[in-house]
């Protein structure tokens, strides 16, 4: 690795300040899982290092059931799926935090640091905006607020600007008779690249019978995680059934854009995320309904 | 220009005073700054878990962190797993089901398998896979790793 120097900033400010003089020849490392990688391999460069775990507002995770979740863009993973009130308020994002790399990783790599980190296979970021995840970034001109589905930008790009920041992820309170569930398509069992994964998330009325709303994003199928809207807001108002989430598959599938490469080809991919879009969106009205 | 940093950790519960560079991996700091070359290095990109490490309790990846971020922080190496007494029951198991052949990535499974037991006396074959999915073996198949850990384990089904 190239040399840098080494800084831990205490708060947004300073760390907003360093980033705001030093442009892209500053990078910030929270769990170190994907930026380090790439800087030895040359394809990241940085005068300055950034470790951003010590500032509060990025290693904070605080829940209630009203207010919902706000996530610390350098959290852990392990700490997600370690807070009981959490994973049953969230089983959608624990499904993707505890099947990021292994448990090694799991005890560093951040939610933060995948969203940034942009890589269409992002085993998060499909969760994330499935369930209405918010990025909160502050920068040079005070804090402003990005919609998950917005955040990734191209392979390895985000939405963030000279000086900004990924503080935390705010997610919604989850509303009563809601479920989400995210899965993938790996060839092992475990520690590996998804060759595509889908993210549902849906809401149901009183009886668990009707759909309310519903939300689809998937992973490894464009050069950004997708948010399939017309997948998910086809569900809308029909009643939960075969028919309905085949519909809202097929629709998932139609926004699947992939490319051939040594992971997997187009046909398998638009198939797998068929696939998955019905068993994510049946597992995500089990949960609505309880299960 | 950057220069060396002093970082002061606690390893293997001593206290311990080092210089490094910013740029310097922990696995670098411990094998070629502070002369512990149990700690192995395999991929150097996280894929493996032969570099493994215990970082204020739970099991890392130290090729990828940076050695200053162990400023302040607890860090235990596969050279604390024995006591003066004797060694670990999992380093015994280990030898007791030849579950290593060359050994690079033995130290990193030892203390993979050591976390797991400290938090889950009981985990079974499929939690003991499962936790040791982060952690590759080109030599055994697994197999024998995996007896050398429910053998320590106090899962009722062996």
């Amino acid at each position: 690795m190239e040399a840098f120097d080494f800084v831990a900033p205490k708060s947004i400010e300073a760390a907003v300040s360093i980033l705001n003089e030093n442009g892209d020849r500053a990078r910030i490392i929270a769990g170190g899982t994907d930026i380090l990688v790439m800087m030895r391999a040359g394809r990241r460069l940085a005068d300055v290092v950034l470790d951003v775990k010590g500032i509060p507002e990025l290693d904070e995770m605080s829940y209630s059931p009203e207010g919902g979740l706000t996530l610390g863009a350098a959290v852990p993973c392990y700490r997600i799926y370690q807070d009981e009130a959490i994973s049953a308020a969230y089983p959608g994002l624990v499904d993707a935090a505890s099947l990021i790399g292994g448990i090694q990783i799991q005890g560093r790599a951040s939610i933060g640091g995948n969203l940034c980190n942009a890589a269409p296979s992002g085993d998060s970021i499909p969760a994330v905006i499935a369930l209405n995840g918010v990025c909160n970034v502050a920068g040079p001109n005070g804090t402003r607020q990005i919609a998950a589905e917005d955040f990734c930008t191209a392979p390895g790009q985000n939405a963030l600007q000279q000086g900004e920041m990924l503080v935390s992820v705010s997610f919604p309170a989850p509303v009563a008779n809601s479920g989400a569930n995210y899965q993938r398509f790996i060839p092992r069992n475990e520690m590996d690249i998804a060759v595509a994964g889908v993210g549902s998330s849906v809401v149901l009325d009183a009886s668990g019978e009707n759909f309310v709303s519903g939300r689809v994003a998937l992973a490894s199928v464009a050069p950004t995680p997708v948010f399939s809207r017309a997948a998910g807001d086809s569900l809308a108002g029909k009643p939960v059934s075969d028919e309905a989430i085949r519909e809202a598959s097929e629709l998932a599938m139609a926004d699947a854009v992939p490319i051939n490469d040594m992971r997997g080809t187009i046909r398998q991919r638009i198939h797998l995320i068929g696939v998955l879009t019905r068993r994510t969106l049946n597992n995500a009205v089990e949960r609505a309904r309880g299960g | 220009m950057p220069g060396v940093v002093h970082v002061q950790a606690k390893i293997n519960g001593e206290d311990t005073n080092f210089l490094c560079e910013p740029r310097q991996s922990l696995l670098e700091v411990l094998r070629d700054v502070l002369g512990m070359t149990g700690t192995k290095e395999g991929c150097n990109d996280g894929n493996c878990g032969a570099c493994t490490v215990v970082l204020d309790g739970r099991i890392v990846d130290s090729c990828l962190v940076l050695g200053v971020e162990a400023q302040g922080r607890e860090v235990q190496t596969i050279e604390g797993m024995a006591s003066p007494g004797g060694l670990h029951p999992l380093q015994q198991s280990f030898l007791e089901n030849a579950a290593l052949q060359c050994g690079i990535c033995t130290p990193g499974f030892l203390l993979a398998s050591r976390a797991l037991l400290d938090a889950e006396p009981d985990a079974d074959e499929g939690r003991i896979r499962h936790w040791l999915a982060g952690n590759l073996c080109r030599c055994t198949g697994y197999d024998k790793i995996v007896r050398a850990v429910i053998q320590v384990s106090t899962a009722p089904e062996k």
